[in-house]
């Protein structure tokens, strides 16, 4: 039979395992004396081992779920702060003896129960004097912040299929939200959460759907974020929150939206929906625009066809189908005269005419669309024709400022005309004056 | 009325006199006179250059402030403003265009050879400013293109081994192209470059006077034989008028240019905007441009665009010393010059076409 130190690393540390969990290897006696050997040579190298974290020796060779690649926990803010696998899961690193190592007398603490996970992560994280010391900005009410998200709240009532800290951020190599490679990255987030809530099969049993991560996935907002890159367009926790992840209520999801989307909620607090919306007990903003499936909005959706989403409450001939119906008008009417300037402008570009001004006053005629589509949401006819208005007014000058330049090219044309028409008649006369002059006087 | 100046003139200059050798001279004629039309075109498109720059002087400012707004208020918004500056960077590119094409007939046709070397480098001396007054005004508009063409264009005198560095900071006012670059190119190309064309020009026009126009060898020869006699015409007022009627034609292959496609402004330089896609320079420098971008980094221990750098000064420098390797009965060093145009011709024309062909 061979003897411990005989066995290759990952062979030791299996056995290691087993012992661990109560089995007996089939070796026994061997593994004693080898760790009388390794203790012997402990002795032997004294002070070197007290600075050695001997756990990885095991753990990097073993298969998930204990094996732990030393390059993978190397990019762990934990170690990069200084931590090591004894500031979570206790024990002896510095023994290279498996079993005193991993001994309760070296208060050695195992894997953290899946349920006391918040709890644990919080002992640190929720001591601001303690988190201090690595990151004076960084917040320590998270724990405080799940205990009141439906995660928490289900997990305090024994549902350990809730997400705990570890779900979303990961073990053994966490990278703070700020790293690009962080599974709580901005970029990264949505596909963390969808990890459980796009699961039908994982989320069979809480009545809730799972096609929030395909409607996101088709949002604007997804569009704003991960395909033009832009890192403050919203993802679940911006809407949902973080550590206090829950579904944001009818009455709260205005307060939401106007975080970001600020004089829409101000002018939807205008409108005569506001009263009506809360008494039927609608959600502000998402009646019209949904929730996670939040597409780029459209002129169309306003107004009396089919696209319109005010058919979904109002009916031919009411005074919020007639006002629909002229604020579509009027939307329709300006981009309708952007076009055609933006046509004329064109045309007249291309001829190499001069008409920068132009085109920087057709982006005050394209503002004024676009505050436009932002005052309908006070849906006021006259507030939105004021703005319409001022648009057009500028469209017509810019259109008018193509046409003259057009205008302009004809005339520089006509001119280029008489002037090539006269340049070839002066020629013409050259010619013959100098055949008369040659004839007359020939040359020497 | 004329009769009267001319008399009174007479009286106080010697007019006679003085025009009785321009009554006297001749230009020969033969089947590549044509070609002498060029640098009559290259003069005319000049004075062209001249009047048009002194009218945009009127409204142009040069400060990186206002020289975009300044011209572009000269194209929207003074009465022909758009014909005068349009025919001024017209004009200017074709005067480049006849400048070449005047080089290479001259050495095409040896009008180069003895007693001429001089003419041929102060004409060199004259293109090499035409390009500097080119590679000035392209900056003055103060766009997008033109200021990152000349942030590379000064990048590459920086290579100039010794005094690279310093030329740099010489033309750019400072490290980097600034206002003050702007400031300085208008320096120059409004009263340094004048100046000393205005030198070369008089020098150059009065070279050709002295030795007037040459004749093509093989014409010599063929005028040698019995019964081909050489044919000449007075330069005045027959040949002056010929080439009034060529002046005549470039105004309106001009008037066309400037009328059909307006030369165009671009948006206002941003020192701080990142560079933009197709930076390149003006054609005429398309060829070195190009040459500079494909020429590796590293040949050999030495850096490449150094090498291309100094290929260019030292051909530069042998091109406008050719005529004096060439000499009646040494008929090598001709045809070595025959080829050596040859090839450069068609280098810078290949190299153009590949630099705007292939992105």
């Amino acid at each position: 039979m061979r003897q411990f130190d005989e066995l290759g690393a990952r062979e030791r540390c299996t056995a290691v395992s087993l012992i661990t969990k109560g089995r007996r290897p089939t070796f026994g006696r061997e593994i004693f004396f080898s760790c009388l050997a390794v203790l012997a040579f402990l002795l032997v190298s004294g002070a070197r081992a007290q600075t050695k974290n001997t756990c990885l020796d095991c753990h990097s060779v073993l298969d998930p779920p204990l094996g732990v690649k030393a390059e993978q926990f190397a990019q762990d803010i934990h170690a990069q702060k200084g931590l090591t696998c004894v500031s979570c899961h206790g024990g002896d690193p510095a023994t290279e003896d498996p079993v005193q190592a991993m001994s309760r007398s070296a208060g050695f603490r195992g894997k953290i129960n899946r349920s006391q996970i918040p709890g644990f992560c919080s002992r640190c994280h929720s001591d601001g004097s303690y988190m201090r010391q690595f990151n004076p900005s960084l917040r320590t009410d998270q724990y405080a912040q799940y205990l009141t998200s439906v995660h928490g709240k289900r997990l305090a009532r024994g549902d350990t299929k809730v997400a705990v800290c570890t779900d979303c951020h990961g073990v053994h190599d966490l990278r703070p939200a700020r790293d690009a490679r962080s599974r709580v990255h901005a970029l990264n987030i949505a596909e963390t959460c969808s990890r459980c809530h796009a699961s039908a099969e994982y989320m069979k049993g809480y009545s809730i759907p799972t096609d929030q991560f395909a409607s996101y996935s088709a949002s604007v907002h997804h569009d704003a974020l991960v395909v033009r890159g832009d890192l403050s367009a919203p993802t679940c926790t911006t809407c949902h929150g973080n550590h206090g992840a829950a579904p944001p209520g009818v009455a709260s999801v205005e307060f939401v939206c106007s975080r970001c989307h600020v004089f829409q909620a101000q002018l939807f607090d205008q409108s005569p929906h506001k009263a009506v919306f809360a008494a039927m007990g609608l959600p502000a903003c998402v009646t019209c625009h949904s929730n996670h499936r939040i597409l780029r909005p459209t002129d169309a959706m306003i107004g009396t066809a089919k696209e319109s989403v005010c058919l979904n409450c109002h009916s031919t001939g009411d005074p919020g189908f007639v006002a629909a119906e002229e604020i579509h008008r009027q939307l329709i009417s300006l981009e309708e005269a952007l076009v055609r300037a933006d046509q004329v402008l064109n045309r007249a570009e291309s001829s190499g005419m001069e008409v920068s001004q132009a085109r920087l006053d057709q982006g005050q005629a394209r503002d004024a669309l676009t505050k436009a589509r932002v005052t309908i949401h006070a849906f006021q006819v006259p507030r939105v024709a004021e703005d319409i208005s001022a648009g057009l007014k500028v469209a017509e000058q810019t259109h008018q400022a193509g046409v003259k330049a057009l205008a302009e090219r004809d005339y520089r044309r006509r001119g280029l005309a008489v002037s090539l028409i006269t340049i070839l008649v002066v020629l013409i006369g050259l010619r013959l004056y100098i055949r008369r002059l040659e004839a007359s006087k020939p040359t020497p | 009325m004329l009769a009267r100046v001319r008399d009174w003139l007479d009286q106080r200059f010697g007019w006679a006199e003085l025009i009785a050798p321009l009554k006297k001279k001749t230009v020969p004629v033969h089947r590549f006179s044509y070609w002498y039309f060029l640098g009559g075109i290259t003069l005319f498109l000049f004075f062209i250059q001249v009047g048009t720059g002194i009218l945009l002087l009127l409204y142009y400012r040069a400060s990186a402030n206002e020289a975009f707004e300044s011209v572009q208020y000269i194209m929207t918004q003074v009465q022909f403003g758009w014909l005068v500056r349009s025919i001024h960077s017209w004009a200017a590119n074709l005067m480049i265009l006849s400048a070449f094409l005047h080089m290479f007939s001259v050495l095409f046709l040896r009008a180069y050879r003895k007693p001429r070397e001089l003419t041929w480098v102060s004409g060199m001396v004259l293109l090499a400013l035409a390009l500097g007054f080119g590679f000035s005004g392209y900056l003055l508009p103060w766009n997008t293109l033109a200021f990152f063409a000349t942030k590379v264009g000064t990048e590459v005198a920086g290579q100039i081994p010794l005094v690279g560095r310093w030329l740099v900071i010489f033309l750019r006012g400072g490290e980097e192209v600034t206002g003050a670059t702007l400031t300085r190119f208008f320096g120059f190309h409004v009263a340094l470059l004048p100046g000393i064309t205005t030198i070369f020009l008089a020098l150059h026009l009065l070279l050709v006077q002295r030795f007037g126009i040459s004749v093509p060898p093989s014409i010599e020869k063929e005028w040698q034989t019995p019964g081909g006699g050489a044919r000449e015409i007075r330069f005045f007022p027959n040949f002056l008028l010929r080439e009034l009627m060529a002046w005549y034609v470039a105004l309106g292959v001009l008037g066309v240019l400037a009328a059909l496609l307006p030369w165009e402004l671009g948006t206002k330089a941003d020192p701080f905007a990142p560079a933009p896609a197709g930076i390149k320079p003006e054609w005429y420098f398309m060829f070195m441009f190009q040459t500079l971008k494909i020429i590796p980094a590293k040949i050999g221990f030495l850096d490449g665009e150094l090498l291309g750098v100094l290929f260019f000064a030292a051909a530069g420098l042998l091109w406008v010393l050719l005529p004096f390797f060439d000499s009646e009965g040494r008929g090598r060093a001709q045809r070595w010059i025959l080829g050596a145009g040859i090839f450069a011709l068609t280098y810078i024309a290949g190299m153009t076409a590949y630099a705007y062909l292939v992105k």
